[in-house]
């Protein structure tokens, strides 16, 4: 099973760099951007995982013991067999 | 007494603190390895700025699994100093043992340079030998020192008067012109609830002896000896 993890700065939260990169998206005539939030991929390649419903506990508690700062970040996740 | 200055894989001030309160205040310290447990004998926990672990993930969020990070926490919790510099401050939150986050500069900027910073509280063992309101020049030297706390975090931060360094003007001005990072409240530095524990991005190590520009810094080490003997040094 692999899990796709990813972090993002919660709402709220001000994302520095992607509002640089929404700014240089702008100069290059991108007009229609209207925001960017930059976050970051976390690939997980789980094994001897029983079923979805284990390895969504798994995930879980892997990125709030570890992977997302819940001061400052959320997560969202999804699962792909194989 | 005695300081133990940690080493992490990646600590890149740890001899500029074991220099600082060794040689310039001729006081005993010790380096302690990251796999360590054993902190007998140690009067205060230094926490060295650098890029533990490299930075991965975020910056000091590998480093709470490390073996000392626990016997760090005791210690911590039994009332033994502990002060965090740079990235000892960035570890001391992903820790929990201060509350709140370390983002990136406002800049997205790497800086260092002097600035200057104002001091809170003396009422702490870092920091019982100085003035309130006194003017601190100080070096920083990060990229993710853009401190982060939720609203209902920072005001209860602010009534138990937990935080302990502003950024300000040379005059003691605190003002957003003088906050390098973005941080929020111009917040430079905190301590915990009890005041045992303090984190700050600035590094007093780094301004101890007049031929660095500064001998700041020294006064929150001589605070710490002060504290911990009643003595002057």
């Amino acid at each position: 099973m692999k899990a796709r993890i990813i972090i993002t700065l919660k709402r709220g939260v001000l994302d520095p760099q992607g509002k640089a990169v929404k700014g240089a998206l702008t100069n290059l005539g991108f007009d229609q951007v209207k925001d960017v939030r930059v976050g970051k991929v976390v690939d997980v390649e789980l094994d001897g995982v029983e079923d979805r419903a284990q390895a969504q506990i798994l995930v879980e508690d892997m990125c709030k013991k570890l992977l997302a700062n819940p001061v400052i970040e959320d997560f969202s996740y999804t699962l792909e067999e194989g | 007494m005695k300081f133990g200055v940690v080493v992490f894989p990646g600590s890149n001030c740890d001899h500029d603190c074991h220099w600082a309160v060794s040689h310039v205040l001729g006081q005993g310290a010790e380096y302690v390895w990251y796999q360590d447990r054993d902190l007998t004998g140690l009067d205060c926990i230094i926490l060295p700025g650098g890029f533990s672990y490299g930075d991965y993930l975020r910056a000091g969020a590998l480093v709470r699994f490390s073996p000392v990070m626990g016997a760090v926490r005791e210690f911590a919790e039994n009332g033994g100093l502990v002060i965090g510099i740079c990235n000892g401050f960035q570890i001391l939150l992903e820790a929990g043992l201060l509350p709140g986050a370390m983002m990136r500069n406002k800049n997205l900027r790497f800086i260092c340079e002097y600035i200057h910073i104002r001091v809170e509280r003396t009422d702490t063992p870092f920091t019982c030998l100085l003035k309130e309101g006194e003017v601190l020049k100080i070096p920083i030297a990060h990229m993710d020192g853009n401190y982060f706390a939720d609203e209902t975090t920072l005001a209860t931060l602010e009534a138990n008067g937990q935080v302990v360094f502003r950024y300000c003007s040379p005059r003691g001005e605190v003002a957003e012109e003088y906050n390098p990072n973005g941080s929020l409240e111009n917040i430079a530095g905190i301590c915990n609830s009890e005041g045992n524990v303090l984190g700050m991005m600035p590094h007093p190590e780094r301004c101890c002896e007049a031929l660095l520009g500064s001998e700041d810094g020294k006064k929150i080490f001589q605070s710490i000896v002060y504290h911990l003997s009643g003595v002057g040094v």
